[in-house]
C-alpha cells in the first residue's frame, strides 16, 4: 500500500522532537480553550497565525492540528462537570455527561470521552489517510435534498429526547425552534426577530444559548432553591471505568465513529448533528434506555466520539479538495494560503512532507491528547466537591467569561443572563431544556437546506425527492414510523374493527 | 476571499457584539491618550515657535507635521468581522507591515464582528473624533449597511484609502452544457428561475450583487435570477463540483486553483484586466459592459480633523510602498488597488450608489 509507506514517511516527519514539542502544544492549547465557552479552535488558530509565519509550515499546521482535536476533546470537561458546554460539538455530551457527574460518575464519564476521542480520532485519522479521496467523491454528491432528508430524519428522532410529558416537549422543542430563527434570513436578506438590534443579525450562537439555558439557568435555579434543599454531597467516586462501562462503551465509540466521520467529510456537516444524531442512536440501541436523562455512559462515550471522527473528518475535503467544512478548516486554509501553498487536488503530489507529516502528527497529536487527559480525569472530577454556592458562582464566571471574551461586548453577559432567565423559567414550568437545544441546532439548518433544495428545483416540491441517498433516506424515516405500530399490533394480535 | 469573510461569520455567528454602550473604559483611557497627543502637539508648536522666532501662523501645519516623523504611536484598527476573515487577514497583514516599516510602533487589531460588519461601523461611528483609531472595510459592508439598515453609513467616515481588490468570476463546473458566457447567458435569458447561480455571500454581497450587475447587463431582470446563498467558499465549491447549481459568482481566488487542476471552468472574470494566472476573458473583452470587483480599504471615525486625515493618508501610501507590504501582495495574491483620500472618497460614493441601485431594485431597500 503506498500510503502506508508515504504515512510511515509522515511519521518520520512528525517524530523529529521539535514537531512533537508542537504538537504538544497544540493540544494543550487547544484543550484549554475548548475548555472556555466561546473562544473556539477558530478563532485560537487565527490569532496564532500572525505569530506562527516564522514557523517552518509543517510545524505550524502540526501545532494548528493539535489544537484542532485538542478543541474538540476540551469542550467535553466543562460540559461534564460544570454543565457549560466550552463548544457546539459537546452541547449534546452535557445531556447525560453531567447526569453522569452528579452521581458522583464524573471521572467515567470524563475517562469514557477521552478514550472515546482517542479512538475515533485515531480511526478517523486512519480513514483520512486511506479512503479520503474515495470518500470526498461521495460527499460533493450531496446536495440540498439530501441534507434535507436527513433533517427530516433528525426531527424525528427528537421524538425520543422529549421526556416524559410529549406537550412540555414540543412546546421546549418550539422555544429552541423560535430562538433559532432570529437573524437575517439568508435567503431574502430580511431581518426576524432582531428588535432592531444589529447585535442579533447574525443570530444568536447555539453555545451561548446552551450555556445560558444550562449552566445559567441552573446556577439560578439552585441559588433560588439553596435554602429549601440540603445541600447534597456529591461523591467522586471511582477513579476509573469500571468493567461494566467497558462494556458498554466500546460500541458507542465505534458507532460515534461511523456516524462522525462522514458528516465531518460532507460540507454543511459539521458536528452538532452528528452528535445529536449519535446520542439518539445510543438511545435507540441501549439495553438502558430508562438510564438516558439520569446519566447513561452510552450517551457521553457515543458523542465524544462523534466529535473528534467530524474533526478528523474535516479534515479530508480540505486536504483533498482546499475545501473547508468547518470555521477550523476555513482559518486553516487561509493559513495554507498565507504560506503560498494551495490545497486542492494536488496537494498530495506538491507537498507529499507536509500532507502526511500533518495526518501522522494527528495520530502523535491523538496520543498525547488521551495521555494527558486520561491522568487529569479524576483530578478534575474533584472540583465537584467544591461546597454548591461557590461552584455555581464558578459556573456562573466561566459562563460569563466565555460570552464576553469572544467579542468583548457587554451586550452578549445581558444575552446571556436572559437566556439563563429563560432556562430558569423553563425549569419552574417543568419543560425540559434538551429539546429546546436541539431545536436550535436543527432548526435553522432544516430551514436552509429545505429552502435550498426548492430554489435549485425553481420550486418544484420533486426536487426535495430526486436524488437516490433522499430516496433511501425517505424509505427509512417511512419504515421508521410505519413498521414499530405495525409490530406491536401484530403482537397484540387487535383486530382492527372500525368504529370500535 | 471575499466569501471567507462570510464563512467565518456564519460559522459563528452572534459571539461577536460590539459594545454600543458600555466602553466608558475604553473611553477614559482615550482621552488620557489624547490629552497626551495634545500635549505632545503643544510642545511641538512651542518648540517650533522658539525656532521660529514667533512666526506662529504655520505652527499648526508644523505640529503635525513633527508628529508625522518617526514612528506613530498607540494606533489600533478596528475589524468588523471574525478573526481569519478577510477584513481580519488585510488588517493584520497591513498592521505588521506598518510595524515592519517602523511606521507605527505595535498596532492593535482588534474584533468586533457581526451584521455584515455594520456592528462594527457602528462602534466606529461611536469613536467620532478619535484619532487613533482606523477601520478595516470593503465593498461587503457597503451592501450590509442597506441590507441591516444599518444607523451609520460609511458616508459618515472619514475614507483614507483602498488598498486591495480582487475580481470575481464566473464559474461552472467542469462538464458543464455552457462552454462559454455567450451560451451560459442565453439559457439564462431563455429562463432565469431554471438556471440558479450560487454564491458565498448573503444578499448585499459580492457574490450576490455580481449576478445582479450582470443580469441587468445582459438583459435579465435582476428580480428574477435565482440566487442561492451558500455558507462560505467551502460549500459553494462543492455545490459548483456536484453540479448542483448551473454556475457561479464568487472571489476568483476561491477558484482558482480548482480551475487550474481543471475542475471547473472559469467562463469570464468581472475586473477591467484580465487576471494574472487565469485563463479566462474579461467580461468587456466580450462585449458585456460590466466592471465590478470585490475590493478592502480602510476608514477613519466621522469627525476626524484634516491634518490628522493627512496624516493617515501619508501613513498608508508610506505603508504601500513599504516592502513588506509588496512581500504581503505577492504571497496572498492580492491586486493591488491603492487609492487615497478624496479619491477613494469618490469610488466609494459610486460603489455605494451603484449597490443602492441594485438592492432597491430587488426591493431590499426601500
Amino acid at each position: 500500500m503506498d500510503a502506508l509507506s508515504e504515512l510511515l514517511n509522515g511519521f518520520a516527519t512528525a517524530a523529529h522532537p521539535t514537531n512533537l514539542l508542537y504538537a504538544f502544544v497544540g493540544v494543550l492549547l487547544g484543550t484549554a480553550i475548548g475548555v472556555l465557552p466561546g473562544i473556539g479552535p477558530a478563532m485560537t488558530i487565527a490569532l496564532l497565525l500572525p505569530l506562527t509565519y516564522a514557523l517552518e509550515p509543517t510545524q505550524a499546521f502540526i501545532m494548528f492540528a493539535g489544537i484542532y482535536y485538542g478543541g474538540m476533546y476540551g469542550g467535553s470537561t466543562t460540559s461534564i462537570l460544570l454543565n457549560t458546554p466550552g463548544e457546539s460539538a459537546s452541547v449534546v455530551t452535557a445531556i447525560e455527561g453531567n447526569k453522569m457527574a452528579r452521581k458522583g460518575r464524573a471521572a467515567a464519564a470524563l475517562a469514557t470521552a477521552a478514550i472515546g476521542s482517542f479512538i475515533a480520532g485515531t480511526i478517523g485519522t486512519l480513514a483520512l489517510a486511506l479512503v479520503a479521496p474515495g470518500v470526498v467523491k461521495l460527499a460533493i454528491k450531496m446536495g440540498a435534498p439530501d441534507y434535507f432528508a436527513v433533517m427530516v430524519l433528525a426531527f424525528i428522532a427528537v421524538t425520543t429526547v422529549l421526556g416524559s410529558s410529549k406537550i412540555r416537549g414540543l412546546a421546549a422543542l418550539a422555544i429552541g425552534l423560535l430562538v433559532g430563527t432570529i437573524g437575517i434570513d439568508p435567503t431574502s436578506g430580511q431581518q426576524r426577530l432582531t428588535l432592531g438590534l444589529p447585535e442579533l443579525a447574525d443570530g444568536i450562537d447555539v453555545v451561548v444559548v446552551a450555556v445560558g439555558l444550562f449552566a445559567v439557568g441552573e446556577a439560578l435555579w439552585i441559588a433560588a432553591h439553596l435554602r429549601r434543599t440540603p445541600a447534597e454531597i456529591i461523591s467522586v467516586g471511582a477513579a476509573r471505568m469500571t468493567r461494566e462501562d467497558w462494556r458498554r462503551s466500546w460500541k458507542p465509540w465505534l458507532r460515534g465513529t461511523a456516524i462522525g466521520f462522514p458528516f465531518g467529510a460532507i460540507p454543511a456537516g459539521g458536528a452538532e448533528i452528528p452528535t445529536f444524531l449519535s446520542y439518539v442512536t445510543e438511545k435507540k440501541l441501549s439495553k438502558h434506555p430508562e438510564e438516558f436523562g439520569q446519566g447513561a455512559i452510552e450517551g457521553v462515550a457515543g458523542p465524544e466520539a462523534t466529535n473528534n471522527a467530524s474533526a478528523a473528518g474535516g479534515l479530508v475535503p480540505l486536504l483533498t479538495l482546499g475545501i473547508p467544512t468547518t470555521a477550523t478548516a476555513a482559518v486553516m486554509l487561509g493559513a495554507f494560503q498565507g504560506y503560498g501553498i494551495q490545497p486542492g487536488t494536488r496537494l498530495l503530489q506538491t507537498q507529499p512532507e507536509l500532507v502526511w507529516g500533518l495526518v501522522a502528527s494527528l495520530f502523535i497529536g491523538n496520543v498525547i491528547l488521551l495521555a494527558l487527559n486520561l491522568p487529569l480525569a479524576p483530578m478534575w472530577a474533584k472540583l465537584l466537591r467544591i461546597p454548591r454556592p461557590y461552584l455555581y458562582a464558578g459556573i456562573l464566571f466561566f459562563a460569563s467569561i466565555g460570552a464576553y471574551a469572544a467579542n468583548l461586548s457587554t451586550f452578549d453577559l445581558w444575552l446571556l443572563l436572559v437566556l439563563g432567565a429563560l432556562g430558569f423559567g423553563m425549569r419552574r414550568f417543568g419543560l425540559p431544556v434538551v429539546p429546546a437545544i436541539i431545536g436550535i441546532i436543527l432548526g435553522p439548518t432544516a430551514e436552509v437546506q429545505l429552502r435550498r433544495a426548492l430554489q435549485i428545483s425553481d420550486g418544484h416540491i420533486s426536487g426535495l425527492t430526486d436524488t437516490w441517498f433522499a430516496k433511501i433516506v425517505y424509505v427509512v424515516i417511512l419504515l421508521v414510523l410505519v413498521v414499530p405500530p405495525i409490530v406491536t399490533r401484530l403482537r397484540t394480535r387487535e383486530p382492527v374493527k372500525v368504529g370500535d | 476571499m471575499n466569501t471567507t469573510e462570510f464563512a467565518v461569520v456564519t460559522v459563528t455567528p452572534a459571539k461577536h457584539h460590539a459594545t454600543l454602550t458600555g466602553n466608558r473604559t475604553t473611553e477614559s483611557k482615550e482621552t488620557a491618550v489624547r490629552a497626551r497627543t495634545w500635549f505632545t502637539s503643544i510642545s511641538a508648536v512651542a518648540a517650533f515657535a522658539v525656532v521660529a522666532s514667533g512666526c506662529g501662523v504655520s505652527a499648526d501645519d508644523n505640529a503635525s507635521g513633527g508628529a508625522s516623523t518617526g514612528p506613530l504611536k498607540g494606533l489600533r484598527v478596528l475589524v468588523p468581522n471574525s478573526p481569519g476573515s478577510g477584513y481580519d487577514t488585510t488588517a493584520r497583514a497591513a498592521a505588521k507591515a506598518m510595524q515592519d516599516a517602523k511606521l507605527t510602533d505595535t498596532v492593535e487589531v482588534f474584533n468586533t464582528a457581526g451584521a455584515g460588519g455594520t456592528v462594527g461601523l457602528q462602534r466606529l461611528a461611536n469613536e467620532k473624533g478619535k484619532e487613533d483609531i482606523l477601520m478595516q472595510m470593503g465593498l461587503g459592508v457597503v451592501g450590509a449597511v442597506f441590507t441591516n439598515k444599518s444607523k451609520a453609513t460609511l458616508q459618515d467616515t472619514v475614507p483614507i484609502a483602498k488598498l486591495i481588490e480582487e475580481a470575481e468570476a464566473i464559474v461552472v463546473p467542469k462538464d458543464s452544457p455552457y462552454t462559454s458566457l455567450d451560451q451560459l447567458v442565453a439559457a439564462w435569458k431563455a429562463d432565469p428561475g431554471k438556471v440558479p447561480v450560487g454564491g458565498a455571500s448573503n444578499k448585499g454581497g459580492p457574490d450576490h450583487l455580481t449576478p445582479m450587475l450582470l443580469a441587468k447587463a445582459v438583459g435579465v431582470q435582476p428580480k428574477l435570477v435565482n440566487y442561492v446563498p451558500y455558507d462560505g467558499g467551502g460549500e459553494l465549491l462543492t455545490a459548483i463540483l456536484g453540479k448542483k447549481i448551473s454556475f457561479a459568482a464568487t472571489g476568483i481566488a476561491e477558484v482558482a486553483e480548482q480551475a487550474k487542476s481543471g475542475d471547473v471552468k472559469i467562463l469570464a472574470v468581472t475586473s477591467a484586466n484580465p487576471v494574472d494566472g487565469v485563463d479566462a476573458p474579461t467580461l468587456k473583452s466580450l462585449n458585456i459592459d460590466l466592471v465590478f470587483t470585490n475590493w478592502r480599504g480602510i476608514v477613519a471615525p466621522p469627525g476626524l480633523p484634516d491634518e490628522k486625515k493627512k496624516q493617515f493618508v501619508e501613513l498608508l501610501t508610506k505603508m504601500h510602498e513599504s516592502e513588506q507590504w509588496k512581500t504581503t501582495l505577492t504571497k496572498q495574491g492580492w491586486t493591488d488597488a491603492f487609492q487615497t483620500g478624496d479619491e477613494f472618497k469618490s469610488f466609494l460614493t459610486s460603489e455605494n450608489d451603484r449597490v443602492a441601485g441594485v438592492l432597491r431594485e430587488l426591493g431590499l431597500v426601500v
